[in-house]
């Protein structure tokens, strides 16, 4: 063995080693800040009150975040329910029908343009077909604006976490006799289960914390409503308007709704991370 | 390359009923071709092994006999395999309902992720209506059958993932089994497989041909000479020699096969 070549490579081995390590310690320290902050800052306005109390009008004392937990939370709903069987189906038919064609690929690349389109053109694009139309904000728009940030990213995850599945599997189920749709769902679709919820979990964290999308459509509601026809309160748009204001109570409340929501979608980030994990283990 | 005596010589399978008719058979992969010119007849409740070495075409011949290739844009056949008096090739053929006749177990262990009897049940529900009764009792027919049912009675509710590689692979076999195919197809079963799970598997396929016909594909000659009631050795897409097996590994005709089976060659 060449001793010189060995030590060379061990120096190289461990520079490489110190400077991931320097990237992984700036990630770190940049993610705990963020954290110590949001935990410190709105910590202190965490009380029960945020959860019965709408947001205060401005010069009033106290308030809370009801209105603004409850819309979100109705908003994502929604979204949700509509997203996942549209985001899977298209998923299912990419992985397992369209893999060659060339709508299979044109949805795909679509798809990929719509995943990095920035939020704030979509936000104004339902501005423009629904919102200007209506004559007024709503939480049915701000659902539709979340919906097409969230569509392609189930439908990317669901294709990818299909084409995980070995192709011997899908060989065996149809070796029976199967027709296609039945190996898609009962069999590559039940095997890639909980990469593909994994998935929706992520979809739905990352749109969460979207703000620019939910400006143009659902804007705010200063009070509590849970009629999606009118424009409606939501947490992102609450932090972003509150955060400007020169209101101490208001600056507050914006503390800790920026630390409910990521709370959440830490929460939805952890469980997500633990399905896959169960996945990859069996 | 001489393959003439092998196609003129009187077929080793005369007398028997062919359970499938294999003429003037072409593969292709795109441009490339994988099987010359295949013509043989798999006997009717007997086991045909193919022998060969790696590439030489012979899972390519087995995946064309339930035309497991049409799954892939490109690859094409050309010829005519009658099975039931039909070509299966005939672009008319229903290959879900071809693919019910002909089983299909495959080298590597591939249960569903479901329970042992859903795994069963999975393909009996396709083209059958049985009662919770009916269902139960072909699922014990079918585990009976493969030499599973005395290692899972107990745990029928657990997920097929969670046997050992011999029991998965035997669990197939039971499913292969369970839908009553005619023909069934093993494409290297034991190659993943532990030495005693393979001597399992072995038994398994010598009492499977007393209903079933049987066609191998196997890498470990042994396993070829143990199992099976004819054996065909090809190489490069061609088939070198087609006999009985006892012929075939003591005196075969063709030089080639006998180097190969000797260990010479392959």
């Amino acid at each position: 063995m060449n001793a010189n070549l060995y030590r060379r490579r061990q120096r190289i081995n461990k520079i490489g080693i110190s400077l991931s390590m320097v990237a992984m310690a700036l990630g770190l320290t940049a993610l705990l800040w963020i954290l110590t902050v949001l935990v410190g800052k709105g910590l202190a306005g965490l009380d029960f009150n945020i959860f019965t109390q709408s947001t205060p009008a401005p010069g009033s004392e106290g308030g809370g975040l009801a209105n603004a937990i409850v819309g979100s939370l109705m908003m994502l709903g929604f979204t949700t329910l509509v997203c996942t069987p549209i985001g899977i189906f298209a998923g299912v038919y990419l992985a397992e029908y369209g893999s060659n064609g060339w709508f299979g690929e044109t949805t795909r690349f679509v798809t990929d343009i719509m995943l990095s389109a920035p939020s704030i053109v979509i936000g104004l694009f339902i501005y423009a077909i629904v919102v200007a139309p209506a004559g007024h904000f709503s939480g049915w728009a701000g659902s539709i604006a979340l919906s097409l940030i969230a569509i392609p990213v189930i439908v990317r995850t669901t294709e990818n976490m299909l084409k995980l599945v070995p192709g011997s599997l899908r060989e065996a189920a149809f070796a029976l006799g199967a027709p296609r749709w039945r190996v898609a769902t009962f069999v590559t679709l039940r095997a890639a289960q909980s990469g593909v919820i994994t998935g929706l979990l992520l979809a739905v964290a990352r749109i969460s914390g979207e703000t620019a999308p939910l400006l143009f459509t659902a804007l705010n509601n200063q009070f509590f409503t849970t009629d999606m026809s009118r424009p409606m309160a939501n947490l992102p748009v609450v932090i972003f308007q509150f955060a400007m204001s020169p209101y101490d109570n208001w600056i507050r409340l914006a503390w800790t709704g920026a630390l409910l929501i990521t709370f959440a979608v830490l929460i939805l980030n952890i469980i997500a991370r633990v399905l896959f994990r169960d996945k990859v283990q069996s | 390359m001489n393959t003439s005596s092998a196609t003129l010589q009187a077929s080793p399978t005369a007398g028997l009923a062919p359970a499938l008719k294999v003429r003037d058979l072409d593969f292709f992969y795109g441009k490339f071709q994988g099987l010359k010119s295949i013509n043989l007849d798999i006997a009717t409740h007997k086991v045909t092994a193919f022998i060969g070495p790696s590439g030489c075409g012979k899972s390519t011949l087995l995946r064309t006999l339930n035309r497991m290739y049409s799954l892939y844009p490109g690859q094409r056949a050309e010829g005519v395999i009658e099975f039931e008096g039909a070509n299966i090739l005939d672009p008319k053929q229903d290959v879900n309902l071809l693919r019910a006749k002909i089983g299909m177990v495959f080298q590597k262990p591939t249960p569903f992720p479901m329970s042992i009897y859903d795994n069963i049940a999975f393909g009996v529900k396709l083209y059958e209506n049985l009662s919770k009764s009916d269902m139960d009792d072909r699922v014990e027919w079918a585990l009976t059958k493969s030499a599973l049912w005395g290692e899972v009675k107990d745990k029928l509710r657990q997920s097929g993932l969670s046997l050992s590689g011999g029991q998965q692979q035997r669990l197939c076999i039971a499913r292969s089994v369970a839908v009553k195919p005619s023909v069934i197809l093993l494409d290297e079963p034991t190659s993943a497989l532990d030495p005693i799970s393979t001597a399992k598997v072995e038994t398994l396929v010598h009492e499977l041909k007393s209903d079933y016909t049987v066609a191998i594909v196997t890498h470990n000659m042994q396993q070829a000479a143990r199992v099976s009631d004819f054996t065909a050795y090809m190489y490069l897409g061609e088939m070198i020699e087609f006999g009985k097996t006892d012929e075939i590994f003591i005196k075969p005709k063709q030089k080639q096969t006998e180097d190969y089976i000797t260990g010479r060659f392959g």
